[in-house]
Formats: structure tokens, sequence, C-alpha cells
């Protein structure tokens, strides 16, 4: 009996202990992200100067159009093709050797560092081409970079489901395909969505493999409207450096320009507000669609 | 299948067939789950499977709307016929599936609102306008005799709704594709005492219009509202007959120890 009272003590005070650190653990991830976040944000205030937000050479706007711009090609590119992936392989793929290999070439691939992919852009898109760097050839590389993480998210969403939303479809004599763009997609499309902003994030965060595909400059013309021509802002293959890349030379070679560091401090500011902002519009987005598609209110 | 009783077969000829079904022998893989299964189903009638787990009962039930080409290793020989045509020569699974709907053991609406599970049958089978299918809606949920609970919510979340009225609202899904036989597969096994009756009375109202075959474990609702019953055991039929002679007089020893729960 007594034992009995001290065993259930013991497993008692674990239970407490256990509680603590992993509050402890949660608390410093937070504390964490605060930090360096605020530290960002405070560090790139204090570097503001007039004309930073400008087009000029000393101003950044150019290269947050260019990011901006990048990343929404590239999620052109990686989120039909991630997310057809994604339904082949936890609806169609049968389990077998193929399956299975497809299976560690995806894995592999979202380890593969992204200078390696970088140059196999650079080599493909721009050397095999003949092309100069232009953004398309950057949006490329870093859909094959965001690739893995669409299709893993949409596989792992659409398994997560419970069997019987595609019985009951299929039993009101729905087809494979139509169960999965009319139930399947839409039960699972929160999870996708969260997929798609983690592979975004990976576009506005990417220096390496833009490094020698979407180049390392930047000349707009923000009067030219002209699709084909190299200073059009939204020609797709003109040349076009993103903030991160942006940073990155105001640190090494950009360093004789006289504002580099305060042009790296705000970019760097710039590019944490926007990949928040993108998380959140994209979150408060799929909430709205999704309460309303579902009649549920979050 | 020579020790198979089927009494009912006798006065079968007068009455409406509806599923006719010849030598019907099923195989999961090596394993064969069904043994020479024989039975006609009458229309506008409500036939019950009954028998311990395992029996084929379900696997039975699932091959009437072929839910079991979704399973992989499946082979079926013998003779399914849906008005005297061969639903698995002659008919494609699609088609067969709108005049044979399903209700599930548990109650599966889409996370989709009231309004959007109903819809979801005939939408995809091509009705668009919205005065149509707010009608099939309407008549849908009071045929399954939920109109009246769900009427002002019913573009909230299927999800939000209790365990008995999730399985009307999917009753009522399946109406709405206006099936010609529904088949339930124990459909009151996840509800409260309460929610089984309300789903009772409705397949005794339903089979006025509909054929019913329902699997069920709990032997006192196959009596309470089966016009037929059949006993499987171990894959095989061993009695189908008017539940009420079943019941009273199993003509099989392996049914008299089934009812009397001396098994199962």
């Amino acid at each position: 009996m007594n034992d009995k009272r001290k065993g259930i003590q013991r497993a008692k005070r674990i239970n407490t202990a256990m509680t603590a650190i992993l509050y402890l653990i949660g608390g410093s991830i937070l504390l964490l992200i605060f930090v360096l976040a605020a530290y960002i944000i405070i560090k790139g205030l204090l570097s503001y100067y007039p004309g930073i937000l400008s087009t000029d050479r000393n101003g950044i706007l150019n290269q947050l159009f260019n990011t901006i711009y990048l990343v929404f090609l590239s999620l052109l590119i990686s989120v039909p093709l991630g997310v057809l992936a994604g339904i082949y392989m936890a609806e169609y793929a049968k389990e077998n050797k193929l399956t299975r290999f497809l299976r560690i070439c995806i894995e592999s691939l979202s380890s593969l560092p992204s200078i390696v992919i970088g140059l196999f852009g650079y080599l493909v898109l721009i050397l095999m081409t003949g092309a100069n760097w232009n953004l398309m050839a950057g949006a490329i590389t870093v859909s094959i970079l965001s690739l893995p993480a669409i299709t893993t998210t949409t596989e792992d969403a659409i398994r997560a489901l419970p069997k019987s939303y595609k019985q009951a479809s299929m039993a009101l004599s729905a087809t494979q395909w139509t169960s999965i763009v009319k139930v399947l997609l839409p039960a699972a499309s929160k999870r996708i969505i969260t997929g798609i902003i983690l592979a975004a994030g990976r576009g506005f965060g990417e220096a390496a493999a833009l490094l020698y595909t979407a180049g390392q400059s930047t000349r707009l013309n923000w009067s030219n409207w002209d699709l084909t021509a190299k200073t059009c802002p939204l020609n797709p293959f003109r040349p076009g450096e993103t903030l991160s890349l942006h940073i990155w030379l105001m640190r090494t070679e950009g360093s004789l320009n006289p504002h580099s560091e305060q042009i790296a401090n705000f970019s760097a500011m710039v590019l944490v507000i926007m990949v928040l902002l993108f998380s959140l519009t994209a979150r408060i987005l799929s909430n709205k669609i999704n309460s309303k598609k579902t009649g549920l209110k979050e | 299948m020579s020790d198979t009783i089927l009494d009912i077969n006798k006065d079968n000829k007068e009455e409406n067939v509806k599923l006719e079904v010849n030598n019907l022998n099923l195989f999961y893989g090596q394993f064969q789950a069904l043994h020479n299964i024989s039975m006609n189903i009458k229309a506008n009638k409500i036939t019950a499977l009954i028998g311990p787990s395992g029996c084929g009962k379900s696997t039975f039930l699932k091959t009437l709307n072929r839910m079991n080409d979704l399973e992989e290793n499946v082979s079926i020989n013998g003779e399914l016929k849906l008005d005297n045509t061969d639903i698995y020569k002659e008919m494609d699974a699609l088609e067969l599936r709108k005049r044979v709907g399903m209700v599930f053991q548990q109650p599966n609406p889409f996370p989709k609102t009231i309004y959007d599970n109903v819809a979801y049958g005939p939408r995809i089978n091509g009705i668009k306008k919205k005065a149509q299918l707010d009608e099939i809606v309407e008549r849908s949920l009071r045929q399954a005799a939920i109109w009246d609970e769900l009427k002002d919510r019913l573009h909230k979340s299927a999800l939000g709704l209790s365990g008995g009225q999730q399985q009307r609202l999917c009753i009522a899904r399946t109406l709405a594709v206006e099936p010609e036989v529904v088949l339930m597969d124990e459909p009151t096994s996840a509800l409260d005492p309460i929610s089984t009756s309300k789903i009772e009375e409705l397949a005794n109202e339903l089979k006025k219009k509909y054929t019913i075959v329902i699997v069920t474990h709990n032997m006192q609702q196959a009596l309470r509202v089966a016009d037929d019953t059949a006993f499987f055991l171990l894959g095989e039929l061993i009695e189908f007959r008017d539940t009420k002679k079943l019941f009273s007089y199993p003509m099989d020893k392996r049914t008299e120890d089934y009812i009397t729960g001396r098994f199962g």
C-alpha cells in the first residue's frame, strides 16, 4: 500500500517537473524569436535614411518588388506541381519499389544544399539556354527547392483525412478525381496552405540559389511597361536581385557603397516584416474561405 | 449451398425481386470470404443481414453497390442482378451507385455545411440550379425526418450535429441522389438508443419508396424492423426467411444457437 502511494507521488513529481521543463523550452523558443525579431526591427529602424524606400541606387524598393515577384512566379510553378505530386503520392501511388524510391528522392531533394540547386539552375537555365540571368530562372530554381515541402505536406494532409470522406463520396457515385477535388482537397486545404507558406518563406529568404540564376543586378524603369524590355519591372526574363541577395551583397562586395550597412539592416527588417505579413494574410484568408465553406466559425 | 434454408424463395415468385444473387463467391486474395451466396432481396422491404463479426455480412453488403471495387485484391464470381441487369457485367459502377446508395456504420458527413452535404450528390451529377438544389435538399431532409431540426441551420457545419443527427443527415445525403436501394451498414451501432429508434422508424417509413438492406449486430433490431432476415456464418448464408419465422422457428441448428445467444 505504502509502495503504491510512493509510486504515485513519484509519478506526480516527474509530471510536474516535465511540465515545467516543457514550458521553459517553449518559452525560450518564443523569447528567442521575439528577441531576434526585435533586434532586427530596431536595428532596421535606426538605419533608416531618406531615400532608402525609393527605386534609386541607394533605395531598396526595386529589390523588394523583385522578391515579391520572384516568390509569386515560383509559387506559380511549385504550387500546382507540388499539390498534384502530393495527390499522386497520397491517392494514386501503389505501395511498391517505385513509390518508395520516389519518396527517397523527394526527401533527399528537400535536404540538398541550396547552392547546389543554384548551380544546377545556373548550368541548365542560364548556360545551356544561353540566357542572361533572369527572374524566371531564379523562380524555377526556387521552385525546385520548395517542391518537396509542398508535395510532402499535401500528401500528409490528404492521408490524415478520415477514410470515410472518400468512401462517402464514392458511394454517392463520385469518381476518384471528383472526390479528390470536391471533398479531399477542401478538407485538407488548411494544412496544404501551411506547406505553401513554408515554401514561400523559402523563396523570400533564399540567396544562394539565386546568386547565379536571378542575378545580382537590378535596373528598372518604372515607366516602361513593354514586357519584352530589359528594364520593364514585370518582364520575368530580366535580371532581378532580391532582398536577401541584396543584404548579402551589401555585406560583401557592395560594402564600397557608403550606405551599405544601413541598407543591409533596413532590408533585413523589411524582409522579416514581409514574411510575417505574408504568413498572416495567407492564414487569415484560408481561415475565411474555410469557415465560409464548412460553416464552422473559427 | 444445398444446406441453406431458403423457403423464402418459394413465395418469392409473386413478389417483386429487386436484387437477385446467384452463387456469389468473393475472395480477398486467396482467402474466400463469401461462399456460394444465393438470395433474392425483395423490393420495398427491409432485409436484415445478421451474424457474428467476420461472418461476411458487411462484405456481402458492399458487393451490392460495388464498394469493394475500391479495395485491392478482391475478386468475385457469380451473378448479382439489379432489376435483371447484372451489376458487375452489364453496369457501370457509377451508374450502379446512383441507384444503390449506402449509409455507413460511423456517421460520415463531409466537413461542409449541412446544405452542401445533401447537395453534394445532385451537384456532382450535374444539377446546378439553386432552386432545384434547394428543393432536393428540403425534400431529402424531410424524407430523413430531420428537416424541422435543421431547417434554420442549413448553412452551419454538419460536424456540429450530434451523432444521431449526423447519421440522419447522411441518410438524407444518400436519398438526395434518388436511389432505388439503400444499403445500411450497422447504421445505429455508434448511436444512443433514442437516435437508434429514430433511425429504425425512419427505415420503416423509407421502405415505402425504397428497398432497404441493413446489416445489424443487434438481433432485436432485425426483429423490430426487418421483413426478411438472412443469417450469415463464416461466409456462408445459413438461413434466409421471413424475420418472424426465422426468429420463432429457426430451421438450422446454427441459426438457433446464434439467436438464442449460444455463440457470437
